[in-house]
């Protein structure tokens, strides 16, 4: 029961503690809380047209991530081709690189100079630029599409790849077609993924920071740009106190409505291995479909990066290696020039901890939520209470409802403003035993609390599927509990562990979270040499900040890889 | 017997596989049910060893990271030798080793550094900190943030000996609580090959932009997320004046002028020598075409930019540094301050960090030839700056954006 505490422990002492610091310190400055800033802010149709348009444009690009991503995951569930995992690696890349590197990458590929626009100039004798996409929607969704696709990928792709093919292969013998089959029996099983991913989704563009900023131009923002302007530009706390609030209320309103209704469609499934549920595409129908996934996600996600890859090299004497020669070079003698080696250590170093520490809350925490016996819980508890006799404490429902109220809390330092929270750390974290703000353990446990929502979220489906008599049967075998969670429960999760091994990683790697606006002591990681590389001009700049981009995408198609191939027992296997 | 998933799965589905012709599962025939359990056992088994020489690889490599990184993260020991002493900046600070070496053995102290964003978030940070401040010195409050550094009185004030050698005109602190260690102009950038393809003159001051000839082809920064675009849109109202200075971004307007978020997405992404863009004309610094010729691995003699230096074109950032209120280290500090002011130091600056020092005794590298200083920057005040700076950038945003 105490282990169950360890979870929200972090929680309060990370998310709470500082947020409710920082919020004191904007609204109630001389001791009396002063609401006044969110009249203001209600009462004005800036904001109120701002809160519209960080809503749609979320909602848009879920939509989107989702119809493009599903197709991807089918194939990554049901077949097995050469180059997978790979293929899935690279996918993850756009979350790592910092976001004036994409911008790059897409400037690389689309913009007026780009390769696209070179194309058709000459394939259509232009003297124009005929794709012109700077500062518009259509290329924050197309950003917001690139980020996320691995999201939807990996989490109902990993789920899909259990779930058993007989159920399909039933519906299909009493006659239904393909697309009613999909939509009566692979859908509603799928459910609890597609909502996890999609909400997860959600929350990361409604939060979007950098996508927006420089992508879309100051002619789009986002609750979170204006929050970033209130605190930094301005210092008006108590106006990003208010737009604060407001962002995490809209957050905490949909991942509630989410709870009630995924309560409702949870059931405990049918899982079965990779090895028995994934083949070889045979046939030529199954071979295109796969051929053209394939295809379409090489073509959207990894042409980006292989421009990138390609201007890494391009030097103003022809293709060579000078900027990753130069990367090793401290020419000027400076205190900010990173050894590569050294930024490779350090981005490593934090993004271990962090897995680690978000592997072991996150799961810890997933367990709390999901239930002793997975989605039986549920229905089990609201049978008892209807057969019950009137007047009784029902325990179930209690039980029930502290879970519903968990379930949003956990999710909840996704919906917060990391401005606000970084300023949060600097004003509650300053005196001992939480002396962290200039330590360097703030940034994985900053990375950590970021993580900690993707975990819950990709374990939550896989254990609330788990059947119930598979623990049952193993403890009627003679199995201690701890033992049942170990051989049963673990390897079972293992594929959703996994996964949420990976999601943690790239955060960290990414540099997300508080952390990334406030003080940091020096321990440079790859995206901060990165920034540092692009805060000059000259062409040498440039390059060493490509070159570094192209090595940070290499450490970590071989940090995913390496996670996805962690073989314990059966762990990873399933 | 030990439980294997895969031998669990088999147990529990038993019942139903029997007495059932299921045809529909290529994996799952009745007839070879007990074959089917000893491959399923054999798969496992292999599956095993495989784990266990795949897990054993990857302990290994885990633990020699963890290694690797405790082994660099022992910080230099526990001898009572050097004192620490903090420094807390913007990102862009920087110095050379050499030099900060000397500090530290002639001190015997030992110089950490605390880069915490850019300048408005860093100097917000030690305003959220008062009191109980991050560091001993702070670096990096410009003019445009001074007068909300002194308003909220973060630093103790120091009259150091080396102002002596900095010119009064940069001192706006008269009660030196911040000293001026560096100065540099934002001024416009133009691509010299683009203008001299296209036949057209360089713009030489700010009405030229708002010329015809020049429609299309500047690119600023947004003034409320950007020190440059703040910087310039300062240059505007100091050549303008309050009354002029919208209907000048109007006319701007006009003339399909791009606004981006920051300096490396207007420089990096829209100009047409750096960022494959289509704008020749970009905000940036007096000192950019020189560090351009600098950085261009020797391939470039002259730089591919020039400065717009007209009259009120640019504006002076004038940078400051000044001793935390609260610091326990008050006297070391001093000697930081005392250092970053001398002329060993001031020296250092310009490779550094591509701005003029402030000490009138140092000398420049070689390069900066290619460095201009306009002759007449904009100017305004700091108290002003602080007052105005909301409704400025409202007003700008109404102009240009809405």
């Amino acid at each position: 029961m105490l282990l169950y505490a360890l979870p929200l422990a972090f929680l309060a002492v990370f998310l709470f503690y500082p947020l409710l610091s920082i919020l004191g310190v904007s609204l109630a400055p001389q001791g009396q809380i002063d609401l006044s800033p969110l009249g203001d802010l209600i009462g004005s149709g800036y904001y109120l047209r701002t809160i519209w348009f960080t809503t749609w444009q979320a909602a848009l690009s879920t939509a989107l991530t989702l119809a493009l991503a599903l197709p991807g995951a089918y194939v990554f569930a049901r077949y097995e081709f050469r180059g997978k995992s790979v293929l899935r690696a690279l996918t993850t890349i756009p979350f790592v690189l910092p976001t004036v590197v994409v911008a790059a990458a897409f400037s690389a590929l689309l913009g007026p100079q780009g390769r696209v626009n070179l194309a058709l100039m000459s394939l259509l004798g232009l003297d124009r630029p005929p794709l012109n996409l700077q500062h518009t929607l259509a290329i924050i969704l197309i950003a917001h599409v690139f980020y996320n696709y691995t999201v939807v990928l990996r989490l109902v792709g990993g789920f899909w790849t259990n779930l058993n093919p007989r159920l399909e292969e039933a519906a299909a013998v009493l006659g239904a077609g393909r697309w009613r089959l999909f939509r009566e029996v692979t859908l509603p099983l799928l459910t609890p993924a597609v909502a996890a991913a999609a909400l997860l989704v959600f929350v990361f563009c409604f939060t979007s920071f950098g996508t927006v900023l420089l992508l879309g131009g100051p002619r789009f923002a986002t609750i979170e740009v204006e929050i970033y302007y209130q605190t930094v530009s301005l210092l008006n706390l108590p106006m990003a106190a208010a737009l604060s609030l407001v962002q995490i209320l809209f957050t905490t309103t949909l991942i509630w409505l989410y709870t009630h209704l995924q309560a409702k469609t949870t059931v405990p499934l049918d899982l079965r291995p990779q090895a028995s549920t994934q083949r070889r595409p045979r046939g030529w129908r199954a071979r295109l479909v796969v051929g053209l996934s394939v295809g379409l996600m090489l073509l959207t996600l990894v042409t980006p990066l292989l421009a990138l890859l390609d201007r890494s090299f391009a030097t103003s004497t022809g293709y060579g290696l000078t900027y990753y020669r130069e990367l090793g070079i401290n020419r000027r003698g400076s205190i900010l020039f990173v050894p590569p080696l050294e930024a490779i250590r350090n981005s490593l170093s934090f993004a271990t901890v962090t897995v680690v520490l978000a592997l072991a809350l996150g799961t810890i925490a997933a367990t709390l939520l999901a239930g002793e016996r997975g989605g039986q819980d549920q229905r089990q508890a609201g049978r008892r209470g209807r057969t019950g006799p009137g007047g009784r404490f029902n325990v179930g429902r209690a039980v029930k409802g502290l879970r519903a109220l968990l379930d949003p809390i956990f999710m909840l330092p996704l919906g917060v403003s990391a401005v606000t929270l970084g300023f949060g750390y600097i004003v509650a974290l300053d005196e001992p035993p939480l002396n962290l703000r200039t330590s360097i353990w703030l940034t994985p446990l900053a990375h950590t609390l970021v993580a900690l929502p993707f975990v819950v979220r990709t374990l939550l489906p896989a254990l609330r599927g788990m059947n119930p008599r598979w623990r049952e049967a193993a403890a009627t075998l003679g199995a201690p509990p701890w033992r049942v969670w170990l051989e049963i429960d673990l390897p079972i999760v293992g594929r959703a562990m996994l996964v949420a091994a990976i999601f943690a990683f790239t955060i960290s790697m990414g540099e997300f979270g508080a952390t990334s606006l406030v003080a940091r002591p020096e321990r440079p990681t790859m995206p901060v040499a990165i920034g540092r590389f692009l805060g000059q001009p000259g062409a040498l700049n440039q390059g060493q900040a490509l070159a570094m981009s192209a090595l940070l995408m290499l450490v970590c198609v071989v940090g995913f890889m390496s996670i996805e191939r962690f073989r314990v027992g059966e762990v990873g296997e399933f | 017997m030990r439980l294997q998933i895969s031998t669990l799965i088999l147990l529990t589905n038993y019942p139903t596989i029997s007495g059932q012709h299921n045809h529909l599962s290529r994996s799952e025939h009745p007839s070879t049910g007990s074959g089917r359990s000893r491959r399923l056992l054999r798969q496992a088994q292999d599956a095993s060893a495989r784990s266990v020489c795949t897990n054993v690889g990857w302990l290994v490599l885990l633990t020699a990271l963890l290694l690797a990184a405790c082994a660099g993260a022992q910080v230099t020991p526990t001898e009572p030798g050097p004192r620490a002493i903090r420094l807390m900046s913007h990102d862009s600070f920087a110095a050379s080793e050499d030099v900060i070496a000397e500090f530290e053995a002639l001190h015997n102290a030992r110089v950490e550094f605390l880069p915490s964003g850019d300048a408005g978030a860093a100097l917000n940070q030690a305003i959220l900190s008062k009191g109980n401040p991050l560091a001993d010195v702070f670096f990096g409050v410009d003019n445009t943030f001074l007068s909300r550094a002194l308003e909220h009185d973060i630093f103790e004030p120091y009259q150091s000996p080396a102002l002596a050698d900095i010119p009064d005109a940069l001192e706006l602190d008269a009660g030196h609580r911040l000293l001026p260690v560096d100065y540099g102009d934002v001024c416009m950038n133009y691509d010299q090959a683009w203008f001299a393809e296209h036949g057209v003159d360089p713009p030489a001051n700010l009405e030229d932009l708002t010329r015809p000839a020049y429609k299309g082809l500047l690119v600023v920064e947004n003034p409320a997320t950007s020190s440059p675009g703040l910087a310039f849109m300062l240059a505007t109202i100091g050549h303008f004046g309050e009354g002029g200075w919208l209907d000048f971004w109007a006319a701007l307007r006009d003339n399909d002028v791009l606004v981006s978020s920051g300096w490396e997405d207007a420089y990096w992404g829209e100009s047409t020598w750096a960022g494959g863009g289509d704008r020749p004309i970009v905000v940036s610094y007096a000192t950019s075409p020189a560090a351009e010729v600098y950085f261009s691995e020797g391939a470039m003699e002259e730089p591919p930019t020039g400065n717009v230096l007209g009259s009120g074109a640019c504006f002076r950032q004038i940078e400051f540094i000044g001793i935390l209120a609260g610091t326990e280290n008050r006297d070391l500090a001093e000697k930081l301050v005392d250092f970053l002011l001398s002329q060993r130091f001031q020296e250092d600056i310009p490779l550094q960090m591509f701005v003029f020092p402030a000490h009138e005794g140092a000398s420049l590298p070689d390069f900066y030839r290619w460095a201009e200083r306009p002759a007449q920057p904009a100017e305004v005040a700091a108290d002003a700056i602080q007052a105005n700076r909301e409704t400025w950038i409202n007003q700008w945003t109404e102009t240009v954006l809405r």
